[in-house]
Protein backbone atom coordinates (compact mmCIF):
# COMPACT_ATOMS: atom_id res chain seq x y z
CA UNK A 1 0.00 0.00 0.00
CA UNK A 2 1.13 3.83 -1.23
CA UNK A 3 2.83 6.12 2.33
CA UNK A 4 -0.45 7.99 3.14
CA UNK A 5 0.16 11.90 2.27
CA UNK A 6 1.39 13.94 5.16
CA UNK A 7 1.49 17.42 6.01
CA UNK A 8 4.02 19.47 8.69
CA UNK A 9 3.06 22.41 11.01
CA UNK A 10 5.41 24.58 13.11
CA UNK A 11 3.81 24.11 16.92
CA UNK A 12 5.89 26.76 18.89
CA UNK A 13 9.90 27.67 18.08
CA UNK A 14 10.37 23.91 19.97
CA UNK A 15 8.46 22.03 17.70
CA UNK A 16 6.42 20.56 14.95
CA UNK A 17 3.65 18.03 14.13
CA UNK A 18 3.35 15.70 11.48
CA UNK A 19 0.14 14.96 10.54
CA UNK A 20 -1.87 12.10 8.63
CA UNK A 21 -5.52 12.34 6.58
CA UNK A 22 -8.31 12.86 9.84
CA UNK A 23 -9.04 9.25 10.48
CA UNK A 24 -9.07 6.50 13.12
CA UNK A 25 -7.34 3.91 11.11
CA UNK A 26 -4.80 1.12 12.08
CA UNK A 27 -2.62 0.94 8.43
CA UNK A 28 -2.14 5.13 9.53
CA UNK A 29 -1.32 4.27 13.20
CA UNK A 30 0.89 1.86 11.76
CA UNK A 31 2.90 3.90 9.63
CA UNK A 32 2.66 6.99 12.32
CA UNK A 33 4.50 4.21 14.40
CA UNK A 34 7.11 3.17 11.75
CA UNK A 35 8.14 6.38 11.20
CA UNK A 36 8.15 7.38 14.46
CA UNK A 37 11.03 4.33 14.96
CA UNK A 38 12.66 5.46 11.91
CA UNK A 39 13.00 8.97 13.37
CA UNK A 40 14.18 8.04 17.01
CA UNK A 41 16.29 5.19 16.02
CA UNK A 42 18.04 6.81 12.82
CA UNK A 43 18.14 10.27 12.58
CA UNK A 44 16.73 12.20 15.51
CA UNK A 45 19.30 10.08 17.76
CA UNK A 46 20.04 13.08 20.07
CA UNK A 47 19.06 13.09 23.35
CA UNK A 48 17.23 16.23 23.18
CA UNK A 49 14.35 14.61 20.78
CA UNK A 50 10.86 13.67 22.03
CA UNK A 51 8.20 11.63 19.53
CA UNK A 52 4.56 11.91 20.96
CA UNK A 53 2.41 9.68 18.88
CA UNK A 54 -1.25 10.00 19.00
CA UNK A 55 -4.03 8.54 16.33
CA UNK A 56 -3.12 10.26 12.98
CA UNK A 57 -0.40 12.42 14.33
CA UNK A 58 3.66 12.72 15.70
CA UNK A 59 4.58 15.56 17.71
CA UNK A 60 8.48 16.08 17.17
CA UNK A 61 9.93 17.99 19.96
CA UNK A 62 13.31 19.35 20.26
CA UNK A 63 13.24 20.27 23.82
CA UNK A 64 16.44 22.84 24.10
CA UNK A 65 16.94 23.68 20.47
CA UNK A 66 14.95 25.91 18.40
CA UNK A 67 13.67 24.36 15.43
CA UNK A 68 14.68 25.46 11.78
CA UNK A 69 11.04 24.47 10.49
CA UNK A 70 11.80 24.93 6.74
CA UNK A 71 14.77 22.48 7.06
CA UNK A 72 13.28 20.17 9.01
CA UNK A 73 9.83 20.11 7.10
CA UNK A 74 12.22 19.44 3.96
CA UNK A 75 14.16 16.73 6.24
CA UNK A 76 10.77 15.07 7.37
CA UNK A 77 8.96 14.97 3.63
CA UNK A 78 12.47 13.13 2.08
CA UNK A 79 12.65 10.50 5.17
CA UNK A 80 9.18 9.43 5.31
CA UNK A 81 10.22 8.61 1.21
CA UNK A 82 12.96 6.34 2.70
CA UNK A 83 10.43 4.91 5.07
CA UNK A 84 9.86 1.32 3.26
CA UNK A 85 12.96 -0.07 4.09
CA UNK A 86 13.45 0.50 7.77
CA UNK A 87 12.71 -1.78 10.65
CA UNK A 88 8.93 -1.87 12.17
CA UNK A 89 8.70 -1.25 15.76
CA UNK A 90 7.99 -4.22 17.89
CA UNK A 91 4.53 -4.27 19.15
CA UNK A 92 2.49 -6.52 21.58
CA UNK A 93 -0.74 -8.14 22.75
CA UNK A 94 -1.81 -7.30 26.43
CA UNK A 95 -3.60 -9.67 28.36
CA UNK A 96 -5.82 -7.74 31.32
CA UNK A 97 -7.12 -9.18 34.00
CA UNK A 98 -10.47 -7.49 35.21
CA UNK A 99 -13.06 -8.26 38.05
CA UNK A 100 -16.46 -7.25 36.93
CA UNK A 101 -17.81 -7.84 40.07
CA UNK A 102 -20.78 -5.10 41.02
CA UNK A 103 -18.61 -3.75 44.02
CA UNK A 104 -16.20 -2.32 41.25
CA UNK A 105 -18.08 -2.10 38.40
CA UNK A 106 -20.76 0.60 39.67
CA UNK A 107 -22.55 1.02 36.15
CA UNK A 108 -22.26 -2.14 35.15
CA UNK A 109 -26.29 -3.18 35.68
CA UNK A 110 -27.37 0.19 34.16
CA UNK A 111 -25.57 -0.45 31.22
CA UNK A 112 -26.78 -3.83 30.67
CA UNK A 113 -30.51 -1.92 31.39
CA UNK A 114 -29.84 0.52 28.89
CA UNK A 115 -28.38 -1.59 26.13
CA UNK A 116 -30.96 -4.07 27.10
CA UNK A 117 -28.41 -6.76 27.58
CA UNK A 118 -27.87 -8.90 30.42
CA UNK A 119 -24.49 -8.46 32.59
CA UNK A 120 -23.19 -11.54 31.41
CA UNK A 121 -23.47 -10.14 27.79
CA UNK A 122 -21.80 -7.23 28.33
CA UNK A 123 -19.21 -8.70 29.92
CA UNK A 124 -18.85 -10.91 27.17
CA UNK A 125 -18.60 -7.99 24.28
CA UNK A 126 -15.87 -6.52 26.42
CA UNK A 127 -13.84 -8.95 27.07
CA UNK A 128 -14.37 -10.57 23.40
CA UNK A 129 -12.85 -7.37 21.48
CA UNK A 130 -9.30 -6.63 20.76
CA UNK A 131 -8.19 -2.91 21.58
CA UNK A 132 -5.92 -0.84 19.47
CA UNK A 133 -3.98 1.73 21.63
CA UNK A 134 -4.24 5.03 19.73
CA UNK A 135 -3.06 7.40 22.46
CA UNK A 136 -2.17 7.66 25.89
CA UNK A 137 -2.62 10.92 27.32
CA UNK A 138 -4.78 12.80 29.74
CA UNK A 139 -3.37 11.46 32.55
CA UNK A 140 -0.07 9.55 32.92
CA UNK A 141 -0.63 6.00 31.42
CA UNK A 142 -4.28 6.81 30.03
CA UNK A 143 -5.30 4.70 26.91
CA UNK A 144 -7.31 6.02 24.48
CA UNK A 145 -8.69 2.40 23.31
CA UNK A 146 -10.00 1.81 19.94
CA UNK A 147 -12.10 -0.87 19.07
CA UNK A 148 -15.07 -1.58 21.18
CA UNK A 149 -18.06 -3.44 20.12
CA UNK A 150 -20.76 -1.15 17.88
CA UNK A 151 -23.46 -2.73 20.35
CA UNK A 152 -21.38 -1.80 23.63
CA UNK A 153 -21.40 1.93 22.26
CA UNK A 154 -23.75 4.33 24.58
CA UNK A 155 -22.93 7.69 26.06
CA UNK A 156 -20.72 8.56 28.98
CA UNK A 157 -22.85 9.16 32.42
CA UNK A 158 -24.82 12.02 32.54
CA UNK A 159 -23.07 13.51 35.90
CA UNK A 160 -19.25 12.74 35.80
CA UNK A 161 -18.34 11.44 39.03
CA UNK A 162 -16.02 13.52 41.17
CA UNK A 163 -14.13 10.36 42.02
CA UNK A 164 -13.17 7.25 40.29
CA UNK A 165 -11.02 4.52 41.57
CA UNK A 166 -7.47 3.44 40.26
CA UNK A 167 -7.93 0.69 37.83
CA UNK A 168 -11.50 1.22 36.98
CA UNK A 169 -12.56 -0.21 33.54
CA UNK A 170 -14.68 2.04 31.73
CA UNK A 171 -16.30 2.83 28.42
CA UNK A 172 -17.89 5.89 26.72
CA UNK A 173 -19.00 6.09 22.84
CA UNK A 174 -16.73 4.83 20.84
CA UNK A 175 -13.74 4.35 23.35
CA UNK A 176 -13.01 2.12 26.17
CA UNK A 177 -10.09 2.32 28.80
CA UNK A 178 -8.83 2.44 32.22
CA UNK A 179 -8.52 5.13 34.60
CA UNK A 180 -4.71 4.62 35.55
CA UNK A 181 -4.97 6.94 39.25
CA UNK A 182 -8.04 7.94 41.02
CA UNK A 183 -9.53 10.98 39.54
CA UNK A 184 -12.65 12.93 38.19
CA UNK A 185 -14.31 10.49 35.78
CA UNK A 186 -17.52 10.72 33.58
CA UNK A 187 -17.61 7.04 31.75
CA UNK A 188 -19.58 3.83 32.41
CA UNK A 189 -17.53 2.37 34.79
CA UNK A 190 -18.14 -1.70 34.62
CA UNK A 191 -14.59 -3.35 36.46
CA UNK A 192 -11.79 -2.53 37.60
CA UNK A 193 -8.27 -3.68 36.46
CA UNK A 194 -5.43 -4.34 39.28
CA UNK A 195 -2.42 -4.45 37.01
CA UNK A 196 -1.46 -0.86 37.40
CA UNK A 197 -1.03 0.62 33.80
CA UNK A 198 1.63 3.61 35.34
CA UNK A 199 3.85 2.41 38.11
CA UNK A 200 6.28 5.89 38.83
CA UNK A 201 8.49 3.61 40.56
CA UNK A 202 9.59 1.56 37.06
CA UNK A 203 12.11 2.48 35.04
CA UNK A 204 9.60 2.06 31.85
CA UNK A 205 6.70 3.32 34.35
CA UNK A 206 3.98 2.56 31.60
CA UNK A 207 4.55 -0.58 29.97
CA UNK A 208 2.46 -0.06 27.07
CA UNK A 209 2.73 2.25 24.64
CA UNK A 210 1.04 3.31 21.86
CA UNK A 211 0.11 1.09 18.74
CA UNK A 212 0.13 -1.93 21.11
CA UNK A 213 -3.38 -4.35 21.82
CA UNK A 214 -5.61 -4.64 24.84
CA UNK A 215 -7.91 -7.43 25.28
CA UNK A 216 -9.45 -7.74 28.90
CA UNK A 217 -10.23 -11.33 30.72
CA UNK A 218 -12.66 -11.92 33.43
CA UNK A 219 -11.65 -12.99 37.03
CA UNK A 220 -12.87 -13.06 40.10
CA UNK A 221 -13.32 -10.39 42.96
CA UNK A 222 -10.78 -12.89 44.61
CA UNK A 223 -8.36 -13.17 42.27
CA UNK A 224 -8.61 -9.48 41.68
CA UNK A 225 -7.66 -8.36 45.91
CA UNK A 226 -4.47 -11.15 45.05
CA UNK A 227 -3.51 -9.31 41.98
CA UNK A 228 -3.78 -6.07 44.10
CA UNK A 229 -1.34 -7.88 46.74
CA UNK A 230 1.12 -8.56 43.92
CA UNK A 231 0.47 -4.70 41.90
CA UNK A 232 1.45 -3.31 46.29
CA UNK A 233 4.37 -5.22 45.85
CA UNK A 234 5.79 -4.73 42.74
CA UNK A 235 5.66 -7.98 41.36
CA UNK A 236 2.86 -8.04 38.73
CA UNK A 237 3.74 -8.93 35.31
CA UNK A 238 1.08 -8.48 32.64
CA UNK A 239 0.82 -11.39 30.10
CA UNK A 240 2.06 -10.05 26.70
CA UNK A 241 2.49 -11.51 23.56
CA UNK A 242 4.55 -10.13 20.45
CA UNK A 243 2.46 -9.22 17.42
CA UNK A 244 3.68 -10.24 13.93
CA UNK A 245 3.90 -7.07 11.59
CA UNK B 1 17.62 20.92 55.11
CA UNK B 2 15.21 23.65 55.01
CA UNK B 3 12.60 22.99 57.56
CA UNK B 4 8.52 24.08 56.45
CA UNK B 5 7.34 25.82 59.31
CA UNK B 6 3.95 27.45 57.55
CA UNK B 7 3.69 25.98 54.08
CA UNK B 8 1.65 28.64 52.44
CA UNK B 9 -0.90 28.65 50.21
CA UNK B 10 1.09 26.55 47.27
CA UNK B 11 4.61 25.65 47.42
CA UNK B 12 6.18 23.23 45.66
CA UNK B 13 9.56 21.79 44.08
CA UNK B 14 10.45 22.35 40.86
CA UNK B 15 12.90 22.11 38.48
CA UNK B 16 13.56 22.54 34.99
CA UNK B 17 11.02 19.47 33.65
CA UNK B 18 9.96 16.08 33.76
CA UNK B 19 11.01 15.08 30.31
CA UNK B 20 10.90 11.49 27.61
CA UNK B 21 7.49 10.21 29.39
CA UNK B 22 5.72 12.74 27.26
CA UNK B 23 4.75 9.61 24.80
CA UNK B 24 3.04 7.46 28.32
CA UNK B 25 1.00 10.92 29.49
CA UNK B 26 3.18 12.42 31.46
CA UNK B 27 3.57 15.99 31.86
CA UNK B 28 7.01 17.97 31.60
CA UNK B 29 6.00 20.06 35.04
CA UNK B 30 8.64 22.24 36.22
CA UNK B 31 8.95 26.02 36.88
CA UNK B 32 5.92 27.55 35.84
CA UNK B 33 8.55 30.93 35.36
CA UNK B 34 11.35 29.83 33.69
CA UNK B 35 12.30 33.80 32.98
CA UNK B 36 12.70 33.83 36.29
CA UNK B 37 14.38 30.62 37.63
CA UNK B 38 17.06 31.27 35.22
CA UNK B 39 18.26 34.30 36.93
CA UNK B 40 17.52 33.02 40.53
CA UNK B 41 19.95 30.34 39.64
CA UNK B 42 22.66 32.28 37.28
CA UNK B 43 23.67 34.14 40.48
CA UNK B 44 23.98 31.27 42.22
CA UNK B 45 25.91 29.95 39.55
CA UNK B 46 23.72 26.86 39.83
CA UNK B 47 23.01 24.67 37.05
CA UNK B 48 19.60 25.58 35.25
CA UNK B 49 18.51 22.49 35.84
CA UNK B 50 18.64 22.68 39.60
CA UNK B 51 15.72 22.97 41.83
CA UNK B 52 13.83 25.45 43.42
CA UNK B 53 11.27 26.22 45.51
CA UNK B 54 7.92 27.92 43.86
CA UNK B 55 6.01 30.15 45.81
CA UNK B 56 2.66 30.85 44.69
CA UNK B 57 0.76 33.75 46.22
CA UNK B 58 0.90 33.79 49.62
CA UNK B 59 4.51 32.43 51.05
CA UNK B 60 5.66 29.81 53.63
CA UNK B 61 7.05 30.71 56.62
CA UNK B 62 10.96 29.00 56.42
CA UNK B 63 13.50 28.13 58.58
CA UNK B 64 17.23 27.02 57.63
CA UNK B 65 19.26 24.24 58.97
CA UNK B 66 22.41 24.66 57.51
CA UNK B 67 24.12 27.44 55.98
CA UNK B 68 23.90 28.38 52.38
CA UNK B 69 23.45 31.26 49.92
CA UNK B 70 19.82 32.03 48.46
CA UNK B 71 18.23 34.20 45.77
CA UNK B 72 14.48 35.04 45.63
CA UNK B 73 12.88 35.69 42.35
CA UNK B 74 10.03 36.14 40.42
CA UNK B 75 6.88 37.51 42.47
CA UNK B 76 7.46 40.48 44.79
CA UNK B 77 6.01 38.58 48.23
CA UNK B 78 7.40 41.26 51.14
CA UNK B 79 10.00 38.78 51.80
CA UNK B 80 12.06 39.42 54.80
CA UNK B 81 14.86 37.35 56.64
CA UNK B 82 14.59 37.40 59.90
CA UNK B 83 12.55 39.91 60.09
CA UNK B 84 14.35 42.75 58.06
CA UNK B 85 13.08 43.31 54.29
CA UNK B 86 15.04 41.37 51.81
CA UNK B 87 15.24 41.93 47.88
CA UNK B 88 14.77 40.06 44.93
CA UNK B 89 17.73 38.68 42.63
CA UNK B 90 20.16 39.75 45.35
CA UNK B 91 22.22 36.62 46.99
CA UNK B 92 22.38 36.54 50.72
CA UNK B 93 24.67 34.79 52.92
CA UNK B 94 22.16 32.29 55.36
CA UNK B 95 23.06 31.29 59.20
CA UNK B 96 21.72 28.49 60.61
CA UNK B 97 18.91 29.66 61.80
CA UNK B 98 18.05 31.93 59.58
CA UNK B 99 13.90 32.57 59.20
CA UNK B 100 12.90 33.43 56.08
CA UNK B 101 8.54 34.55 55.55
CA UNK B 102 7.02 36.24 53.11
CA UNK B 103 4.53 39.22 53.62
CA UNK B 104 1.72 40.82 51.47
CA UNK B 105 1.64 39.93 47.88
CA UNK B 106 2.68 43.24 45.72
CA UNK B 107 3.03 42.11 42.43
CA UNK B 108 2.79 38.79 40.26
CA UNK B 109 1.89 35.47 41.50
CA UNK B 110 4.59 33.17 41.81
CA UNK B 111 7.79 33.79 43.43
CA UNK B 112 10.86 31.22 43.62
CA UNK B 113 13.55 30.85 46.18
CA UNK B 114 17.10 29.37 44.87
CA UNK B 115 19.78 27.86 47.22
CA UNK B 116 23.40 27.38 46.38
CA UNK B 117 23.47 23.92 44.36
CA UNK B 118 19.61 23.73 44.20
CA UNK B 119 16.87 21.69 46.43
CA UNK B 120 17.69 17.90 46.46
CA UNK B 121 14.69 16.04 47.19
CA UNK B 122 14.06 12.37 45.44
CA UNK B 123 14.30 12.40 41.95
CA UNK B 124 11.18 10.39 40.03
CA UNK B 125 11.25 9.91 36.26
CA UNK B 126 14.42 12.07 36.00
CA UNK B 127 12.94 15.09 37.56
CA UNK B 128 12.45 16.70 41.13
CA UNK B 129 9.28 18.72 40.11
CA UNK B 130 6.48 17.74 42.02
CA UNK B 131 3.50 15.93 39.99
CA UNK B 132 0.95 13.97 42.13
CA UNK B 133 0.77 11.06 41.63
CA UNK B 134 4.49 10.90 39.64
CA UNK B 135 5.64 12.22 43.07
CA UNK B 136 4.13 11.08 46.50
CA UNK B 137 3.02 14.91 47.54
CA UNK B 138 1.28 17.96 45.21
CA UNK B 139 3.02 20.31 47.41
CA UNK B 140 4.56 21.19 50.79
CA UNK B 141 3.00 21.04 53.84
CA UNK B 142 4.03 22.30 57.71
CA UNK B 143 6.99 20.54 59.59
CA UNK B 144 8.53 19.52 55.92
CA UNK B 145 12.00 19.35 55.42
CA UNK B 146 13.52 19.99 51.97
CA UNK B 147 17.11 18.85 51.86
CA UNK B 148 20.18 20.97 50.15
CA UNK B 149 23.81 20.32 50.41
CA UNK B 150 25.12 23.27 52.97
CA UNK B 151 27.24 25.82 51.18
CA UNK B 152 29.75 27.98 52.90
CA UNK B 153 32.49 29.07 50.55
CA UNK B 154 30.98 30.86 47.85
CA UNK B 155 32.08 33.78 46.39
CA UNK B 156 29.53 35.41 44.07
CA UNK B 157 31.05 37.04 40.91
CA UNK B 158 27.59 39.31 40.48
CA UNK B 159 25.99 39.50 44.10
CA UNK B 160 22.40 41.35 42.80
CA UNK B 161 21.16 42.51 39.65
CA UNK B 162 18.57 45.27 38.46
CA UNK B 163 15.96 43.21 36.60
CA UNK B 164 13.54 44.92 33.75
CA UNK B 165 10.48 43.28 35.58
CA UNK B 166 7.89 42.08 33.54
CA UNK B 167 5.42 41.15 35.85
CA UNK B 168 3.49 44.38 34.90
CA UNK B 169 3.31 43.08 30.96
CA UNK B 170 -0.09 41.88 30.16
CA UNK B 171 0.17 41.14 26.45
CA UNK B 172 0.69 37.54 26.02
CA UNK B 173 2.24 37.39 22.19
CA UNK B 174 1.33 34.29 20.44
CA UNK B 175 2.26 32.22 17.45
CA UNK B 176 -0.35 29.72 14.82
CA UNK B 177 -1.38 26.56 16.94
CA UNK B 178 -2.28 23.57 14.71
CA UNK B 179 -6.12 24.84 14.47
CA UNK B 180 -5.71 28.28 13.38
CA UNK B 181 -6.62 27.77 9.79
CA UNK B 182 -9.76 25.74 11.03
CA UNK B 183 -11.02 29.26 12.67
CA UNK B 184 -13.25 31.78 11.31
CA UNK B 185 -12.47 35.73 10.95
CA UNK B 186 -14.61 36.40 13.47
CA UNK B 187 -13.31 33.53 15.97
CA UNK B 188 -9.79 35.22 14.52
CA UNK B 189 -10.62 38.90 15.14
CA UNK B 190 -11.81 38.27 19.14
CA UNK B 191 -9.16 36.64 19.89
CA UNK B 192 -7.16 39.33 19.11
CA UNK B 193 -9.12 42.61 19.90
CA UNK B 194 -10.32 41.65 23.20
CA UNK B 195 -9.25 42.46 26.85
CA UNK B 196 -9.40 38.91 28.34
CA UNK B 197 -9.79 37.98 32.23
CA UNK B 198 -8.09 35.19 33.47
CA UNK B 199 -10.63 33.42 35.54
CA UNK B 200 -9.99 31.91 39.16
CA UNK B 201 -10.07 28.76 38.01
CA UNK B 202 -6.01 28.30 37.29
CA UNK B 203 -3.36 26.63 38.40
CA UNK B 204 -0.33 24.63 36.82
CA UNK B 205 -2.15 22.52 34.80
CA UNK B 206 -4.10 25.13 32.87
CA UNK B 207 -5.83 28.99 33.19
CA UNK B 208 -8.81 29.29 31.99
CA UNK B 209 -10.24 32.77 30.39
CA UNK B 210 -13.30 34.46 31.69
CA UNK B 211 -14.72 35.85 28.77
CA UNK B 212 -16.22 33.40 25.99
CA UNK B 213 -15.46 33.72 22.01
CA UNK B 214 -17.89 32.81 19.22
CA UNK B 215 -18.36 28.86 19.78
CA UNK B 216 -17.40 26.43 16.88
CA UNK B 217 -18.18 22.47 15.94
CA UNK B 218 -14.69 21.81 14.95
CA UNK B 219 -13.83 18.38 15.27
CA UNK B 220 -10.67 16.62 15.63
CA UNK B 221 -8.71 13.07 16.72
CA UNK B 222 -6.48 13.60 19.50
CA UNK B 223 -3.42 14.92 19.53
CA UNK B 224 -0.13 16.31 21.12
CA UNK B 225 -0.42 19.59 23.24
CA UNK B 226 2.01 21.04 25.27
CA UNK B 227 2.51 23.99 27.69
CA UNK B 228 1.38 27.14 26.44
CA UNK B 229 -1.46 25.57 23.86
CA UNK B 230 -4.39 27.67 23.90
CA UNK B 231 -6.92 25.12 23.49
CA UNK B 232 -10.46 26.05 22.52
CA UNK B 233 -13.55 24.40 23.51
CA UNK B 234 -16.85 23.95 21.34
CA UNK B 235 -18.77 26.37 23.49
CA UNK B 236 -15.75 29.03 23.20
CA UNK B 237 -13.78 28.92 25.90
CA UNK B 238 -10.00 29.47 25.80
CA UNK B 239 -8.28 27.46 28.05
CA UNK B 240 -4.06 28.14 28.05
CA UNK B 241 -2.52 24.87 29.13
CA UNK B 242 0.27 25.38 31.49
CA UNK B 243 3.47 23.30 32.55
CA UNK B 244 1.47 20.12 34.82
CA UNK B 245 -0.86 20.06 31.66
CA UNK B 246 -2.19 16.96 29.95
CA UNK B 247 0.05 15.35 26.93
CA UNK B 248 -2.48 15.33 24.62
CA UNK B 249 -6.35 16.79 24.03
CA UNK B 250 -9.07 16.63 21.61
CA UNK B 251 -10.05 20.33 21.43
CA UNK B 252 -8.72 22.74 18.95
CA UNK B 253 -5.06 24.09 19.01
CA UNK B 254 -5.92 27.58 18.50
CA UNK B 255 -2.55 29.56 19.24
CA UNK B 256 0.30 28.97 21.20
CA UNK B 257 1.84 31.06 23.91
CA UNK B 258 5.41 31.84 23.32
CA UNK B 259 7.79 31.10 26.20
CA UNK B 260 7.93 34.57 27.47
CA UNK B 261 4.22 34.35 27.19
CA UNK B 262 4.37 31.50 29.23
CA UNK B 263 6.17 33.25 32.05
CA UNK B 264 4.25 36.23 31.64
CA UNK B 265 1.37 34.42 32.00
CA UNK B 266 2.14 32.41 34.93
CA UNK B 267 2.43 35.32 36.94
CA UNK B 268 -1.00 36.54 36.95
CA UNK B 269 -3.90 35.62 39.13
CA UNK B 270 -7.66 35.33 38.75
CA UNK B 271 -9.08 38.91 37.81
CA UNK B 272 -5.93 40.18 35.85
CA UNK B 273 -5.95 41.53 32.55
CA UNK B 274 -4.14 39.61 29.47
CA UNK B 275 -4.31 40.41 25.64
CA UNK B 276 -3.19 38.45 22.71
CA UNK B 277 -0.90 39.16 20.10
CA UNK B 278 -0.22 37.30 17.22
CA UNK B 279 3.51 37.06 16.04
Amino acid sequence: MNSPKINIKPFGVHSVLIEWPNEVSEHILEKILHFETFLSKEVLTEHDWELVPSYNSLLVINRTEEIDFAKISADIHSWYGQLKETAKPDRYLWRLPVTYDLEFGLDLEDVASQLNKSIEEVIALHTGATYTVYGIGFLPGFMYLGGINKELELPRRANPRPKVLKGAVGIAGKQAGIYPQESPGGWNIIGNCAVPIFDASKENPCFVSVGDKIEFYKISKAEHDLRLIEAEVGIYKPEKIKIDA
Amino acid sequence: MLKVLKAGFYTTVQDSGRFYYRNKGVPVSGVMDDMSVFKVNSLLENKVTDAVLEITMTGPTLVFEEETYMVLGGAEMSATLNNSPIQNYKVYLIEVGDVLSFGRLEKGFRSYLAVKGGFKTKEVLGSRSYYKPITKFNRLVDNDVVPFSPQKEFQPKISEIKVASFLDRSVLEVSKGPEFDLLNDRQLEEIFSKTFTVAHENNRMAYQITETITSHSISMLTSATIPGTVQLTPAGKLIVLMKDGQTTGGYPRAVQLTDKAICILAQKKGGDAISFKLV
